[in-house]
């Protein structure tokens, strides 16, 4: 069979979403902090991984989930249903990985080139910055961000993951980062429903 | 519905929880990429419950002090990664000649030598079977998620406790390091198998005396029972010997004490094989993509299915034969430059075409490089 690559449909129950930035921004304890919330809020299965090694350490890294309600056999991503780029080089590097109208979601200061119109753009390390008080949050407004976008985890379970994982004194923080990547996040939402 | 008692578990993190359950006491190691976790684990875990962790001087002291415990009678495990599974293979000779109980696990990473530190791999296969020198059976097997660790970790303690052997975990990189959803078994859910201790009392016990299973009942250091321990060929009071009658019954006691019992330590998952045509045959992570890519290649009408090993060794000869004797073809995936293969060719009938697909630059096999040979296949 010579065209069996062609008769190859991807499996729709799977959702498969990369996080990608540069070493530091936390893009690998992002994704644990997302797949422990899917495990708070549902049945679903999840499987993690990252990529390791030396462009751990600045340079692009990035973290994978599949969050999917039946086994998960490969546990990396095959095509992304979603791709959070916190910088140029991970859009750079990983737009090719994103599905045909996969979600694209990027830090819009600190991504100036894209190359399409229709990804969710804000400003995360300046939010984490002006609002709530150390770009350190970051990663948590993006996930709050992801969260609402997609609805694969609620407010509840995503606010305890991130709690569970934060450093103490740090809450009030991180409380605040979610509550302002959900409020963005709304946001854009509305006003691509306009469009 | 959420299920509270669901955790995310990091595989190596896995790999020390089924460790404890299984009864794990000791382990000594020497941290090493990409196993430093299970060291970390065991580290934090062993003492709350009065066991110990020694972080040893190198890999040779580790594998020493693991078999040093099993003797005294704690079940024990060392980790490690190829590197220093190259340099524990003389001591465990030592443990197979002295049939001590032990689980070493090798999180596989690229080779040889340092190799690829952060990067997958599993070209150890081999190492598993035929690393130390001389006539002797392994045992190894080989998870392929999270959940799976748990579970074949168990399995290795008690073959190793069943069989008084040391048992291999092979583990690679992907598997050691990603994240899943599991629930641990309940107390009392799996069965744990403890060494069959000696009922004589201490005069009359003859260390290595043979059985009708080939496992003879194992006394602890300490407990009274004084004997002999020796790399040296043994006869069955553990005393060196030249003698023929001694050194045939004592090489054929570690052969037969496993290859008579292969039904208790084979295991693989057959998916999809009742009208297969063509058989994925794969272990460990290359499993997940062989499972992926069937599934997917049956969604487009192909009869293909997977045969996935739990057990490498002592290797499925008889179940690999018997599954795959209406195929037309198979395909062995494996990252390795063909380990698993030649076993696969030495069992199977000339006339079936084995297919490879092979990849060694520590990356993992993905489904669609395997539906891409899938198609050459066709």
């Amino acid at each position: 069979m010579k065209n069996l690559m062609d008769k190859i449909v991807l499996p729709s129950d799977r959702f498969e979403m990369r996080l990608s930035g540069s070493g530091g921004q936390g893009m690998v304890l992002a994704a644990v902090i997302f797949s422990e919330a899917v495990g708070f809020g549902s049945s679903k299965n999840v499987a993690q991984t990252q990529s390791y090694g030396p462009e751990a350490r600045g340079g692009a890294s990035k973290s994978d989930v599949v969050v999917s309600p039946s086994e998960i056999f490969y546990p990396k991503a095959i095509k992304l249903d979603l791709l959070l780029a916190m910088t140029q080089e991970a859009l750079d590097s990983y737009y090719s990985a994103l599905k045909d109208h996969g979600i694209l979601i990027i830090d819009d200061v600190l991504v100036t080139h894209v190359p399409t119109d229709d990804y969710y753009g804000l400003p995360f390390t300046r939010l984490a910055r002006e609002e709530c008080g150390h770009i350190m949050v970051a990663n948590v407004i993006a996930l709050a961000a992801i969260a609402e976008i997609t609805g694969l985890v609620g407010r509840e379970a995503l606010e305890q993951a991130v709690l569970a994982r934060a450093p103490r004194g740090t809450e009030d923080k991180n409380k605040k980062a979610i509550e302002v990547g959900i409020r963005e996040a709304a946001k854009l939402k509305a006003k691509r429903k306009k469009k | 519905m959420p299920t509270p008692k669901r955790k995310l578990l990091q595989g190596n993190i896995a790999c020390v929880q089924g460790a404890l359950y299984a009864g794990m006491r000791f382990f000594a190691g020497y941290p090493i990429t990409p196993s430093t976790e299970l060291a970390e684990g065991s580290s934090r875990e062993l003492p709350k419950i009065g066991g110990r962790f020694i972080q040893m001087e190198d890999e040779i002291a580790s594998i020493a002090a693991v078999i040093g415990a099993s003797v005294s009678g704690l079940k024990s495990m060392t980790a490690t990664s190829g590197p220093g599974y190259s340099l524990m293979v003389e001591l465990i000779g030592y443990a197979y000649i002295t049939e001590t109980p032990c689980v070493i696990v090798n999180v596989q990473r690229g080779g040889p030598s340092t190799g690829l530190p952060t990067k997958v791999s599993q070209s150890d296969t081999m190492q598993a079977r035929w690393g130390t020198h001389g006539d002797y059976t392994a045992i190894a097997v080989a998870p392929s998620t999270v959940a799976d660790t748990v579970t074949e970790t168990i399995r290795a303690f008690n073959l190793a406790e069943r069989f008084r052997t040391p048992v291999t975990v092979l583990l690679d990189e992907v598997i050691g390091h990603s994240r899943e959803l599991i629930t641990l078994p309940e107390p009392g859910e799996v069965k744990i198998y403890n060494r069959v201790k000696p009922t004589v009392p201490p005069e009359q016990f003859v260390p290595f005396v043979m059985t009708p299973n080939g496992v003879s009942p194992m006394a602890s250091y300490g407990e009274g029972y004084r004997y002999n321990v020796t790399g040296l060929t043994h006869d069955t009071m553990g005393f060196s010997t030249n003698r023929a009658d001694e050194i045939f019954p004592k090489l054929d006691k570690l052969r037969n004490k496993i290859m008579n019992y292969t039904d208790e330590i084979t295991k693989i998952r057959v998916e999809m094989m009742d009208d297969a045509e063509i058989a994925f045959i794969a272990y460990g992570s290359v499993a997940r993509a062989s499972l992926q890519a069937a599934t997917l290649a049956r969604q487009a009408g192909v009869k293909v299915g997977v045969i996935q090993l739990y057990t490498i060794w002592p290797f499925p000869d008889k179940e690999i034969q018997q599954l795959t004797e209406r195929c037309k073809a198979v395909i062995v995936g494996e990252l390795n430059m063909g380990q698993i293969v030649t076993e696969i060719r030495r069992i199977l009938p000339r006339e079936l075409p084995i297919h490879t697909m092979q990849r060694y630059d520590g990356d993992i096999l993905t489904p669609m490089q395997l539906l891409e040979k899938l198609q050459e296949v066709l």
